[in-house]
């Protein structure tokens, strides 16, 4: 009797537990450093990534279906990502979101390329939002790669282009992280301005141990018997704001070319030092509209405070473009979404945007900016934020690519 | 290249002087309570959070010296209430004990201030440069933690070698049980010494923050190099830390500067490494770019050649 009641209820409770939510839920997985030395980049991410599936939840979500983003951390190490991988897709998710670390990048891009080929039916999307080294939509592309942040060398083929117009330049001292993005930055760099200005001394040309480095003041001293009058650096996080620290406290007066000048506390760090030398290259600064972009205030309101200033313009970008290419298929299968995402172009307050259907490359407007005193909105209570020097046209940005991607029939 | 070498001397020393006020604290609290302290560095941490807490209510200097003071607080309520349970179950249960309690402490600084750097920048009325060495500036609050460094090491010398409460330190260590019989408040001899190890790395972050990044990951930022220079000092001995310091704070700031390569050594010796051999990717390695494992480097080679360290009595 009991046995045979069981019979009976165990069907139901199942049914109960799993029909009803999973028809309307679409599982992203979100992978990357939520604690030690760069949680504070992968949260902040992480807030942006979830405002902005919010308002798609909220205007209906894709195709029916509200997204539930999903968290894994993978404290920027490789190994641990493709461990997180494994659970996020066992977990049922179909898209993939990481940007912190290059290396991590590569790993999940190969382990997403293995297991689409091992499980057709069941293809995993990886959506990138800030990994630049340039490999990843070059020779390592592959269809399952999406990536929305211009690579190392469209943002050096921007800042070298402000820096060939700008007379005063005449020497340049190199300082990168020693990793793929750092060699790919220092790599870039010589190789643009030999070709712009081949009158521009390179001067230096250092790689340093990747977040290791305490104290920059040795750094600093070389720089300065240099006697170069511009650093390009690409450092990010800790690297960044204690390099600029070392160079105030020596008093080191150089134009600061950066990637990541904008990156938390880099500005609290410089100061007023940092007026007119600090410049960065960037897809969005706060004073890139006339008036500060709508959602970026509804962010501001929902995450206040100084460790929540608004960093990821990108993720607009891409969960827009994500909805819109989810509904021109018609589908949330992830193989009919990146068929329609190739080549979609979609209007942003900044201009025109495309994905680039041969290497699946973002093209967005670029902006190389100085930190400067007469701005309408400021960076980190400190009165000083950025100015436009000069803006790149998103079709203006694109590069030769080596990629050759094989699609699924 | 006299411009180079003057101010990678001068930084060399600056960076020596913070290892030693970040490690003269350990040293006092292992040379007279044997215990290796690994939440030493989070101490350091919660000094340099404390100042820039307490800096933004009450101004610098009060901070400078309330912020050590709290520190000790904090100290003496861990070896009270926790270490002195932990101490009869021997080394390893106190080593454990400190290594829990350095997560603890990081967890609970990113509770109360958030996973961010805190804005800690320099005070105003220490923000000028110094002088000028060869166009570079010296900062002021480089000068004063020179200052305070070397007034840490002049205190622990002449209290530990020179005052009557140092003998009842140093004999409290070796013999617990004569001193108590001769009257002495040993427990409480033992919570002081952690209180002004903790006080000491206390005021090490203070002035450390500013050099440094305030943030949660700080202790976990310093913690190596703390031990790096304890071993090779020889472990508790005070004046083999600070030589230990000033030698890792040189090597590492002069391996910065020198952009030669086990293939430039060869090229001079007359060798020729063809480009096709495995190793040449390593020979090419610049020792600039190696500079920040110097340290770890000597440690080993320490640890094989004289396992007691520089100047220690006992080994590692």
């Amino acid at each position: 009797m009991y046995s045979h009641a069981r019979k009976l209820v165990a069907p139901a409770i199942a049914g109960m537990l799993f029909a009803a939510p999973a028809a309307a839920e679409l599982k992203i997985a979100f992978i990357d450093p939520l604690s030690g030395g760069a949680a504070s980049t992968g949260i902040l991410a992480q807030k942006t990534h979830q405002f902005y599936i919010d308002a798609i939840n909220a205007a209906g979500g894709v195709n029916g279906e509200k997204i539930t983003l999903l968290s894994f951390d993978n404290k920027v190490n490789p190994q641990e990502s493709l461990i997180q991988l494994k659970k996020a897709i066992d977990d049922g998710a179909r898209y993939v979101v990481q940007g912190n670390g290059s290396s991590v990048a590569h790993a999940i891009t190969e382990a997403v390329l293995k297991h689409n080929e091992r499980n057709p039916g069941k293809e995993v999307v990886f959506l990138n939002y800030a990994a630049v080294d340039p490999a990843l939509t070059n020779e390592k592309c592959n269809f399952w790669h999406f990536r929305f942040d211009a690579d190392a060398d469209m943002k050096m083929a921007a800042m070298t282009d402000v820096m060939a117009k700008d007379g005063k330049v005449k020497s340049v001292y190199l300082i990168n992280q020693d990793y793929s993005f750092g060699k790919a930055v220092a790599a870039a760099a010589k190789g643009m301005l030999a070709e712009k200005r081949p009158d521009i001394r390179i001067v230096g040309d250092e790689l340093h141990p990747l977040q290791k480095v305490q104290d920059f003041s040795p750094y600093v001293a070389k720089i300065k018997a240099a006697g170069t009058d511009t650093v390009i650096t690409g450092n990010w996080s800790n690297d960044m704001v204690l390099l600029i620290k070392a160079g105030k406290d020596a008093g080191l007066k150089v134009a600061w070319e950066t990637y990541y000048g904008g990156s938390p506390g880099t500005v609290t760090a410089i100061g007023e030092a940092g007026v007119d030398t600090l410049k960065q290259v960037s897809e969005w600064h706060k004073n890139a509209t006339p008036e500060l972009d709508a959602t970026v205030a509804a962010f501001a309101k929902r995450y206040p405070g100084a460790e929540n200033e608004y960093t990821y313009w990108r993720a607009k970008t891409m969960w827009e473009i994500f909805a819109g290419a989810a509904r021109k298929a018609q589908s949330n299968d992830p193989v009919k979404v990146s068929r329609a995402l190739e080549g979609m172009k979609m209007q942003t307050p900044l201009g025109e945007v495309e994905m680039r259907a041969d290497n699946h490359q973002l093209l967005q407007p670029l902006y190389v900016s100085t930190l400067s005193r007469n701005v309408k909105y400021d960076v980190e209570n400190s009165g000083l934020g950025w100015k436009t020097d000069a803006k790149v046209e998103a079709r203006s940005t694109s590069l030769p690519t080596t990629c050759k991607m094989e699609r699924p029939k | 290249m006299l411009e180079l070498a003057t101010v990678s001397i001068l930084n060399g020393v600056v960076y020596g002087l913070l290892l030693f006020m970040l490690t003269s604290g350990l040293t006092l609290i292992f040379s007279m309570m044997g215990v290796l302290n690994f939440a030493h560095a989070s101490l350091f941490m919660l000094g340099a959070y404390f100042s820039w807490q307490l800096g933004r209510w009450i101004g610098f200097w009060p901070a400078l010296v309330i912020a050590p003071l709290l520190c000790g607080l904090v100290g003496a309520a861990i070896e009270r209430y926790g270490l002195r349970h932990v101490h009869k179950r021997g080394h390893v249960a106190e080593i454990l004990f400190t290594f829990g309690l350095a997560y603890v402490i990081e967890e609970l600084v990113t509770m109360i201030w958030g996973r961010n750097a805190v804005a800690n920048s320099v005070p105003k009325v220490i923000d000028f440069s110094l002088f000028q060495v060869f166009g570079s500036s010296f900062p002021a609050y480089k000068g004063l933690m020179m200052a305070i460094s070397v007034a840490m090491f002049v205190f622990l010398y002449v209290a530990l070698k020179r005052t009557r409460i140092g003998l009842v330190i140093q004999a409290a260590l070796t013999h617990p049980h004569m001193v108590s019989a001769l009257g002495h408040d040993v427990p409480g001899v033992f919570v002081l010494v952690f209180a002004v190890g903790s006080a000491l790395a206390g005021l090490a972050g203070v002035i450390g923050g500013f050099m440094l990044l305030t943030q949660p990951t700080l202790a976990h930022a310093v913690g190596p190099i703390v031990f790096v220079v304890v071993v090779v000092g020889g472990l508790g001995s005070l004046a083999g830390a600070l030589i230990a310091s000033m030698l890792i704070g040189i090597l590492q700031t002069f391996a910065v500067a020198i952009d030669y390569s086990l293939l430039d050594l060869f090229r001079t010796l007359g060798i020729v490494v063809a480009r096709s051999s495995p190793l040449h990717d390593f020979y090419a390695v610049k020792l600039s770019t190696a500079a920040p494992i110097v340290p770890y480097l000597l440690l080993v080679l320490m640890l094989v050649v004289r396992p007691r360290g520089l100047m220690g009595r006992r080994d590692a």
